[in-house]
């Protein structure tokens, strides 16, 4: 099979940082704070890379849609084994607006493009929390879909993918092409070593705008303000077990 | 404004979630429609109609609907969804799968995980695992939602809705299921559970998180839920995952064993009512949230809560 895999990955937060809401309420600090690939984008460019390295495809390429600064995240992808990298370049207000439907859109756009048999995306971007990108994608293509991978396997034209669902696990088989979003336990990334990170530099990294797709990333929701929510105080400490089960039975209607 | 809910149920009886979910639709208006949509579901489809609230149940009855795909479903959907302003889901794994399609078939936004209504436009959810709260105005014409369900209250019998058939489109045929590992549990259900025993990496493998956790757990009445870290270990099978990515729970007593109190387990147990929190590490983060805590080693303490309770 000569299949090409598309791999769209977000520039967020880092996953250890604490994040604070401005002081205006607007939105969340932003400035000077550690940002990294989505942690569920970078299992699904380890799988495209495995993929890729047993054979079932040909070229990795990776795509976000941010800011000029989120190069960043495509040469760790390309230091990871992608192949090509694409920005979809929006200015910094967009970039703040940017929603999980628009992006489906330009993704949308590129697949058009690029003709990939294969999209994998991450469930869920972890600053909005949104889990919706990748199934739009689908629904937009007219593409099945299997969400929250724990294991996939390629062969026959078919995606067999098992997935993480509430009540256990459920493996389904797709028709490709497809999208395929990917869950914790599915692979666990490797690190980029120093040679990869300098032959990074030197993969193809193509800059394109939102404005050249024909796709209006115009924002259906309006944030009205973003709140801390209310703070959880620590109770307290008890000295051994007998206090705990004196106090729980204290407490009205639990045990 | 009229509002479609989407039931989620195994056929034979509503998920709990879907009374979260229409106690949440019944905050936009004084009744909804409910769509159960599966195979052989009229059990379902009354139970539905029981609840208080309820309009009308559409129920649409065909082989291609008995798995749930989200590519049927969400075409399903989408042929009934003229004259609703309010199509809501739960968001479980259920309700993520197939609600993005709706809203990108329709042209609108989804609203992800909604945690209260503020008013016909306007609703709250968290972001950042929890750790920030939006308060978002859909300008979109048809609001597609998610509902994260232990925020809202579950919706009471005493219903008597009528029941319709609905036509559903023909089968997409793209998707097949394979096998489906469901585990089966005599425990009350994790997302639902008054009392939630959760164990973490301390329990050190499955053997003792069965060993310690289960008795207390038989104990309390309790469902038993774990952190990433010990299901990635494969102490426990994947959803008993409590957390940003995992479940999220409120039950009215949460007792965390052997868990730090990584901000990803926080997001998912948070707003539980009361919180107990038994691990060695006097600084584990977890205390930081717990109203009882209890620093000792939990292959001694464990089994002697369990004994005094
Ligand atoms: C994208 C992403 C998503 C994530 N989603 C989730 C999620 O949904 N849910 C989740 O839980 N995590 C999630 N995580 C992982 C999270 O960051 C933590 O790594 C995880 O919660 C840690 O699990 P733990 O507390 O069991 O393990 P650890 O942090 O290793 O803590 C183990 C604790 O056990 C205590 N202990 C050890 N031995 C004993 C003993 N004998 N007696 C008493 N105490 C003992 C230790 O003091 C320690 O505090 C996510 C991470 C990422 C990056
Ligand atoms: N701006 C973006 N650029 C590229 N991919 C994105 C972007 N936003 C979201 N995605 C992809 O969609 C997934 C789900 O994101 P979300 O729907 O926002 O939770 C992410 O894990 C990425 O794979």
């Amino acid at each position: 099979m000569s299949m090409k895999i598309l791999v769209p990955i977000k520039r967020v937060v880092d996953y250890n940082v604490k994040i604070r809401v401005k002081a205006d309420n607007s939105a969340v600090e932003l400035d000077n704070v550690k940002m990294s690939m989505n942690p569920f984008d970078e299992i699904a460019v380890e799988e495209a890379v495995r993929l890729k390295e047993a054979g079932v495809a040909v070229e990795v390429v990776v795509v976000t849609c941010g800011i000029a600064a989120a190069q960043d995240i495509l040469r760790s992808a390309l230091a990871l084994g992608a192949d090509r990298a694409i920005l979809v370049e929006v200015d910094v207000a967009q970039s703040e607006t940017l929603q999980p439907l628009a992006v489906a859109k330009l993704l949308k756009a590129l697949v058009g493009q690029e003709q990939p048999g294969l999209v994998i995306c991450g469930k869920q971007a972890i600053d909005d929390d949104a889990n919706q990108t990748g199934q739009m994608l689908a629904a937009l293509q007219g593409w099945p879909q299997a969400t929250f991978a724990s294991k996939v396997v390629i062969a026959d034209g078919k995606a067999t993918v098992t997935r993480e669902v509430d009540g256990g696990l459920e493996t389904l088989a797709v028709t490709l092409p497809a999208v395929i979003s990917t869950d914790l336990r599915l692979n666990e990334p490797r690190y980029a070593t120093l040679p990869n990170i300098m032959k990074a530099k030197k993969k193809p990294l193509n800059i394109l705008t939102a404005a050249s797709l024909g796709v209006d990333v115009a924002p259906r929701l309006i944030t009205r303000s973003v709140n801390e929510p209310p703070k959880r105080t620590a109770g307290i400490r008890v000295g051994d077990v007998a206090q705990l089960v004196d106090k729980l039975k204290n407490e009205p209607k639990i045990i | 404004m009229s509002i479609l809910v989407i039931a989620e149920h195994d056929n034979a009886t509503l998920k709990a979630g879907t009374r979260n979910t229409l106690s949440a639709a019944l905050k936009l208006g004084i009744t909804a429609d409910i769509l159960v949509a599966g195979y052989n579901c009229q059990p379902a489809a009354r139970a539905a109609a029981s609840l208080a609230g309820v309009n009308k149940v559409k129920v649409a009855d065909a082989a291609h609907l008995a798995d749930g795909f989200a590519e049927n479903l969400a075409s399903l959907v989408v042929s009934i969804a003229a004259g609703y302003s309010y199509i809501l889901a739960p968001a479980s794994t259920y309700g993520k799968n197939f609600m993005p399609r709706v809203a990108a078939l329709l042209d609108v936004a989804q609203i992800s995980e909604i945690s209260a209504v503020v008013d016909a436009n306007t609703f709250v959810r968290p972001i950042y695992a929890g750790n920030a709260l939006a308060t978002v105005e859909s300008k979109d014409a048809v609001k597609v939602i998610t509902v994260r369900t232990t925020s809202f209250d579950a919706a009471g019998d005493g219903g008597s809705a009528a029941i319709e058939n609905v036509l559903s489109p023909a089968d997409l045929g793209c998707t097949t299921l394979v096998e489906r590992e469901l585990s089966v549990s005599e425990r009350p259900e994790l997302g639902a559970a008054k009392i939630v025993v959760s164990g973490g990496r301390g329990l050190g493998n499955g053997e003792n998180y069965q060993r310690v956790l289960a008795p207390l757990a038989d104990k309390l009445g309790a469902a038993l839920g774990a952190s990433r870290a010990a299901v990635d270990a494969g102490f426990v099978p994947n959803d008993y995952q409590v957390g940003q990515t995992g479940k999220i729970v409120a039950p009215q007593l949460y007792i965390a064993v052997g868990i730090s109190g990584a901000i990803q387990h926080l997001a998912g147990m948070k707003e539980s009512k009361v919180i107990v929190a038994i691990n060695k590490d006097a600084d584990a983060p977890i205390f930081q949230v717990a109203d009882y805590g209890l620093v000792g080693d939990l292959f001694e303490l464990v089994p002697q809560l369990t004994a005094a309770l």
